[in-house]
């Protein structure tokens, strides 16, 4: 929830700077250029849900770029196929490093930063002296650049809609909710179709963007409601206390560097979707630094078993719309990186001090028993 | 001596036969035979042998550092043994993990590390045992009868104090999470059950509920095995005490034929 309060103050304070910071236009855009922030953060919160973090995911995002261009471009290889390389390829490696922490026990801050080294060589080997591969395919560039129809958007919104109010009907005829707890789903219902109205008062829905909802619709689905997410939630919280009830917390660990993995891979795409080429730069800069933010702005705990997957998104929106309202302030770069700097620390103070009155109170408890 | 009661040299979920000369089961629902555990140089355990039959509680008893947790692990299948067997209802088996331990019915309630505070107490009381309804990809959790569960359990135990069984546990005190650590024990018909101090930091009521709870389970034919330091508790639901002293069993003695002075005199060593 302050997540969410922190993207209203920040619309209405960049609105009254600039009028064109609400309009369906700038909307659209922002909500392109959070993308693949929030998607390398979605694949770094299922490791922050363990209370580890995953240095790699900028580079190997860029590894995994550079080897689509070397298919794609060099080997001819169908974009279909070369995709579905490069996916594995990032999801094995992440699942490598995740054998490195969960069987040898060697710290994931070592194996990740050995990592983020590692593949940004591999990249940079793969991508040869020139540095830059040119990806010129219309599928994979269609995946970033292209929008939904309206006409498709508001379909997409009506099965939303009618899937929402027809789950809640049905778990309040079965008791499992009460009417105080409509509030949710209704909300839910209000952002999709408000969302939808934006967008296709616009261009229609981005692509990347109903990918992206997508991608946080499945992995909520896994976290939430199977067994494997909430294991990820109980490893986090007491390792072993997850271990001594039959968790099998090495696989698990193992299990959400490579979900981690596969998610820099995906980011990998996107890039070379966006930028229509794989360079030396993909995956490097402020990427990995600004999704490991938006993850904890976004309200997923640093120290694991905290957060929920939605946050990638409300926190790649916030640094987002906190740069795209400085560029219309036409504040410079180092402002836009001091004021992001001042969020990312804001942040993460508010969840350490939120889990130390939590520990307080629990000890208050356990007192006064 | 063979190697591992952990039973590395034997396959997962394959009974072996028990020694020459023992008895074929019958009541006998486990039997831990010379388990020895060493952590570094101190050795925590020096060929302890126990059994609990089908229908008895067997209280282990020893002061701090007799052994009594290390044992209580060894039998979950948290730590693995240097040395030892391990038979249930008769049959050699292998315990290498919690997973092969409630395979061969052996539930455990543990003194510490027991709950991950972030969870719901339903989340915690199914955790590892989670209830699913769906088919593959599609399983999903089924919240409303793990739901369910937990209510009965937590009615079963006379606990009232939850008022919330959705919301985390750590928010709850000492008192409180023990008991849903205790409730644990309750939801599945386990033949063999292990309580690992299941009474501290419980109220005289919780206490109460919880040896009924045990002379409940004894009645339904369940094998308990109860760590305490309150020898009225032990008095009040063992059938047989076992004293640990300095990792080895110092005495092994019957409820009905003994007295609390004799069960701390063994305890000190000094039986």
């Amino acid at each position: 929830m302050p997540a969410v309060a922190s993207l209203l103050i920040i619309a209405i304070f960049f609105q009254s700077r600039s009028e064109y910071f609400l309009t369906p236009g700038n909307l659209s855009n922002l909500a392109v250029q959070a993308t693949l922030v929030a998607i390398i953060a979605l694949g770094e919160i299922f490791v922050l849900l363990l209370g580890d973090i995953d240095l790699s995911l900028g580079s190997l995002s860029g590894m995994t770029c550079a080897i689509l261009g070397v298919l794609i471009t060099n080997g001819h290889v169908p974009w279909l196929l070369a995709i579905l390389v490069m996916l594995v390829c990032g999801t094995a490696l992440g699942a490598f490093q995740g054998w490195w922490i969960a069987w040898l026990g060697i710290p994931a801050f070592v194996v990740t930063l050995a990592g983020n080294m590692g593949f940004l060589g591999l990249q940079l080997y793969i991508l040869g002296p020139d540095g830059t591969l040119s990806i010129f395919d219309p599928n994979v560039a269609a995946l970033t650049n292209t929008q939904v129809p309206p006409s498709v958007g508001w379909i997409l919104a009506a099965i939303v809609t009618v899937a929402v109010v027809a789950t809640t009907l049905v778990r309040y005829a079965r008791g499992e909710v009460a009417v105080r707890s409509f509030g949710l789903p209704i909300a839910v219902t209000v952002l999709v179709v408000g969302a939808v109205a934006i967008f296709n008062a616009y261009r229609g829905i981005p692509m990347p963007f109903l990918i992206l909802i997508g991608l946080l619709v499945v992995t909520w689905w896994i976290t939430m409601h199977t067994s494997p997410g909430r294991h990820l939630f109980a490893v986090g919280g007491n390792a072993e206390a997850a271990r001594r009830a039959g968790v099998q917390v090495k696989r698990i660990r193992l299990a959400a560097f490579a979900v981690s993995g596969f998610f820099a891979a995906v980011g990998g795409l996107f890039a070379a979707s966006y930028n229509g080429s794989a360079g030396t730069l993909t995956g490097g800069g402020t990427l990995l630094l600004e999704a490991i933010g938006a993850a904890v702005i976004g309200g997923t705990s640093l120290f694991g078993g905290r957060g929920t997957v939605w946050s990638a998104l409300v926190g790649a929106l916030i640094m987002a719309g906190v740069a795209n309202g400085l560029n219309l302030m036409n504040s410079d770069q180092p402002v836009k990186y001091m004021v992001q700097g001042v969020i990312v620390l804001l942040a993460v103070s508010l969840d350490t001090i939120l889990r130390r009155r939590q520990s307080r109170g629990r000890q208050l408890g356990a007192a006064v028993a | 001596m063979l190697n591992g009661g952990a039973g590395r040299r034997f396959p997962k979920r394959r009974p072996a036969s028990p020694p020459p000369g023992d008895p074929p089961g019958g009541g006998e629902a486990l039997r831990v035979v010379d388990v020895t555990k060493w952590y570094g140089g101190v050795q925590a355990l020096d060929r302890v042998s126990m059994s609990v039959d089908a229908g008895e509680v067997v209280a282990l008893v020893g002061d701090n550092g007799a052994g009594k947790s290390t044992l209580v692990d060894i039998i979950a299948g948290v730590v693995a043994p240097d040395e030892g067997e391990f038979y249930v209802r008769g049959e050699r088996v292998a315990i290498r993990s919690t997973n092969d331990a409630a395979l061969f019915g052996i539930r455990t309630v543990h003194q510490e590390h027991t709950l991950a505070d972030n969870l719901s107490v339903v989340e915690n009381l199914f955790l590892g045992r989670e209830l699913s309804h769906g088919v593959g990809p599609l399983l999903r959790l089924d919240f409303a009868s793990m739901q369910q569960r937990t209510s009965a359990a937590m009615s079963d135990l006379g606990i009232t104090t939850i008022a919330d069984i959705r919301a985390p546990v750590e928010k709850m005190s000492g008192g409180q999470r023990q008991s849903v650590s205790v409730a644990r024990a309750t939801l599945e018909k386990y033949p063999i059950v292990v309580l690992d101090e299941p009474t501290a930091g419980l109220g005289v009521a919780q206490v109460h509920r919880v040896m009924q709870l045990v002379l409940r389970l004894r009645a339904q034919g369940t094998a308990i095995v109860i760590v305490s330091q309150n020898i009225e508790e032990i008095f009040e639901v063992a059938d047989r005490i076992v004293v640990l002293h300095l990792g080895k069993v110092g005495a092994i003695l019957r409820r009905a034929d003994t007295t609390p002075e004799a069960v701390v005199s063994a305890v000190m060593g000094v039986a």
